[in-house]
């Protein structure tokens, strides 16, 4: 389905859309305030921006950095060209360990590679322990936000899932009551596990350590627990120095929920004597972006989800709207890389309202390549449908005579056709909304009398 | 007026000249009031925006250069679109054997409140608007443009039509709950994600009525085109007029 199809059936329940928006748009709201509280914010973005183009225009000699680093501190590297040799790297750790049993936190990129289903099918039971990750693993949906991966549910509905799941309290939607449930449950499933899989939100050049942030510290405990740690780190996560983490850090949980840190910010350099640390550096697409000059700066992002945040559209039409991993502004540039046909109608699916360029921690000019996307994915479009109503309307603008008769006619043709032919189905600006009065001159006549 | 004032094109965007000749005539009136040489330089067709939003960029180069040609006799250009001046800006394609007057068209290029505020320098409007009026601030003027401070950033506030409006007597600015959310209209995504584009008006309109705005103005008719057409069909008593015209009407 379209993006118009899905985003049309999400506001049919105008209540739930409603909340969705505000639910949002508090976040957003919560962010602005708290980056506010920073004088030097602009100069943050700026500097992060810079540090990820220097990252970007050199992003092979970094990686071999980082590579050599980790394993002098004892980590094992492995490198993936795409999902299907990331999944089965993950696959082969697991079979030497004789694992059949993992827990996850957060990892977009292995919502990416589609991880879950893979190992699920080799006979793995793979837990997210991220609790809104867990709620939609439950209920076999992807993640609709990044950072709130459950945020397209209301309480009502993750206490009737707990029910079912968890066999708490019928009715029960005590936020606090829930969550221990839950914790209780996932308690079980890290004591049992003996491989822990994690995400990277940043990997370090210099010393070869990665960041992980989590707010839960579900990443820390399955990590502590498991013999085995498997880091999934797409190649872009990459930062030069340590300290380049003070800038980063600093924006990302201030942009992602509006909190000033985010509560575990855990960095992992080498395994625990007698255990096992892995990182996995995928590509899957990201060297193609990266050639791609119009669109390379989509790869700067630090997944903080603002843009999703802001963006009027996504709040309006839900995460699942846009039918790709990683929703939202920052999907819609990301996305149309990977497959640019699935995901034609995304770049669209937006006013070019700039809102999404202004609000990222790393100034993507998202609107922009979503602008840019638009040029490209028409090039695929036939002569006919779209293309050929707009070379004809080009016809009539670059010249002022056959402008004016259109324009003489279109009015006129207006003033004289009864509503009901103006406002058919067809005429899809007339569904919810009324045409401007037609007034009898334009400007151009009214001028030519008045004027010269 | 003095005989060396520059010499100015008023650029009256095509929907502006069909539906809305007012807004026109209220832009050359005001500009006019403030003393300028305005000129309407007579076969403007359209900026080429809706085409190059779409995906057609390519397909404008006919337009933009009818465009560049028209207008490049004069020393600016002003038009009371925040929208089509940065169409001109950032999305008019290269056009070959053009290029020096094609830049200097984009620094000569104002929407009409920056031009006031920028190069009239005009600091405060005498006038008289006794209303409650709620500014809709159009994106691409705003982000695009810069023609106010948007809220994501951590900046000095600032809005260059505000400037103009709020010295006029008895007018009553109204402080919306979201003071930049985009309106919806968005070119051809009005059409093209009709149910998202309607209840994003929809909710601009319930944030202006929510706040007891008696007119709805702004920068760019087509934003006010879509909360017109939407207020008008549920009924809902809003006024609504372009910038132009109330400070046209009120320094009278």
């Amino acid at each position: 389905m379209s993006h118009p199809e899905n985003a049309t059936e999400f506001l049919k329940d105008q209540a739930k859309a409603k909340w969705h928006d505000e639910t949002l748009w508090f976040v957003r709201d919560k962010r602005d305030r708290i980056s506010k509280t920073i004088p030097e914010w602009e100069q943050l973005r700026e500097i992060a921006s810079q540090i990820k183009d220097n990252v970007l225009a050199n992003l092979g000699s970094y990686l071999e950095d980082f590579e050599r680093n980790a394993q002098k501190n004892g980590i094992k590297v492995h490198w993936a060209a795409n999902g299907e040799e990331h999944n089965q790297l993950v696959l082969d750790i697991l079979q030497k360990q004789n694992c059949t049993a993992i827990v996850k936190s957060k990892s977009i990129l292995t919502e990416e590679c589609h991880l879950n289903p893979f190992l699920e099918k080799h006979g793995v039971e793979v837990v997210d322990t991220d609790l809104g990750e867990r709620i939609v693993q439950f209920l076999n949906q992807p993640p609709s936000h990044i950072v709130l991966p459950a945020i397209h549910l209301k309480k009502g509905e993750i206490s009737d899932l707990f029910h079912e799941k968890l066999h708490t309290e019928k009715g029960n939607e005590d936020p606090s009551y829930l969550t221990n449930a839950a914790r209780i449950h996932l308690r079980e499933k890290f004591l049992k596990a003996k491989v822990a899989i994690t995400g990277v939100n940043f990997g370090i050049a210099e010393t070869g350590e990665f960041v992980v942030c989590t707010n839960e510290g579900n990443a820390d405990m399955g990590v502590h627990l498991a013999d085995v740690h498997i880091a999934c780190m797409g190649i872009e996560k990459i930062l030069p120095r340590r300290k380049d983490l003070g800038v980063f850090l600093r924006l990302l949980a201030r942009s992602a929920t509006g909190q000033p840190v985010t509560n575990y910010n855990s960095h992992f350099r080498s395994p625990s004597p007698g255990k096992e640390m892995h990182i996995i550096l995928v590509d899957n697409g990201r060297t193609a972006q990266l050639a791609r000059e119009k669109f390379k700066n989509s790869l700067k992002c630090i997944r903080c989800g603002a843009c999703m945040n802001t963006c009027p559209i996504y709040r309006r039409s839900g995460g699942f709207s846009y039918g790709s991993t990683v929703p939202g502004p920052i999907g819609s540039i990301l996305s149309p890389g990977l497959d640019m046909k699935k995901h034609s109608t995304l770049p669209f699916a937006s006013t070019l309202c700039g809102s999404c360029s202004d609000v990222c921690p790393v100034k993507i000019n998202i609107h922009e390549q979503l602008y840019e996307w638009r040029q490209e994915i028409t090039k695929t479009h036939g002569e006919f449908g779209k293309g050929l109503s707009m070379k004809l309307a080009n016809g009539i603008f670059k010249s002022p005579l056959a402008y004016k008769i259109s324009g003489n006619l279109m009015r006129s043709a207006l003033k004289a056709l009864p509503d009901s032919l103006i406002y058919h189905p067809l005429n899809t600006w007339g569904k919810n909304r009324n045409l401007p009065e037609t007034p009898k001159e334009s400007f151009q006549q009214w001028y030519q009398k008045n004027r010269s | 007026m003095k005989s060396d004032s520059p010499h100015i094109a008023l650029f009256i965007p095509c929907y502006v000249d069909q539906f809305y000749p007012k807004v026109g005539i209220a832009s050359l009136e005001l500009l006019e009031k403030l003393g300028c040489k305005v000129t309407f330089p007579s076969g403007q067709t359209c900026c080429g925006q809706p085409l190059a939003n779409a995906g057609y960029e390519r397909d404008t180069i006919g337009t933009t250069r009818h465009f560049i040609e028209l207008f490049k006799p004069f020393d600016y250009v002003v038009a009371p679109s925040g929208s089509c001046v940065l169409h001109i800006k950032e999305h008019s394609p290269q056009i070959p054997g053009l290029e020096n007057e094609q830049a200097e068209l984009h620094h000569k290029v104002y929407e009409l409140t920056e031009f006031i505020t920028d190069v009239l320098k005009v600091e405060k409007l005498e006038g008289k608007f006794p209303h409650r009026v709620g500014f809709h601030a159009s994106c691409h003027g705003q982000r695009g443009l810069r023609l106010a401070s948007s809220s994501e950033l951590n900046q000095t506030p600032f809005n260059k039509a505000r400037k103009l409006l709020e010295n006029l007597e008895g007018l009553e600015w109204v402080e919306l709950s979201r003071t930049d959310e985009c309106c919806g209209f968005g070119g051809t995504f009005a059409v093209t994600e009709e149910a998202l584009s309607v209840r994003m008006g929809k909710d601009r309109l319930e944030d202006h009525l929510s706040h007891k705005t008696e007119i709805l103005t702004g920068g760019d008719m087509s934003c006010i085109m879509h909360l017109q057409g939407i207020a008008t069909r549920n009924n809902q008593t809003l006024k609504f007029l372009h910038i132009a015209e109330i400070l046209n009407e009120a320094i009278s």
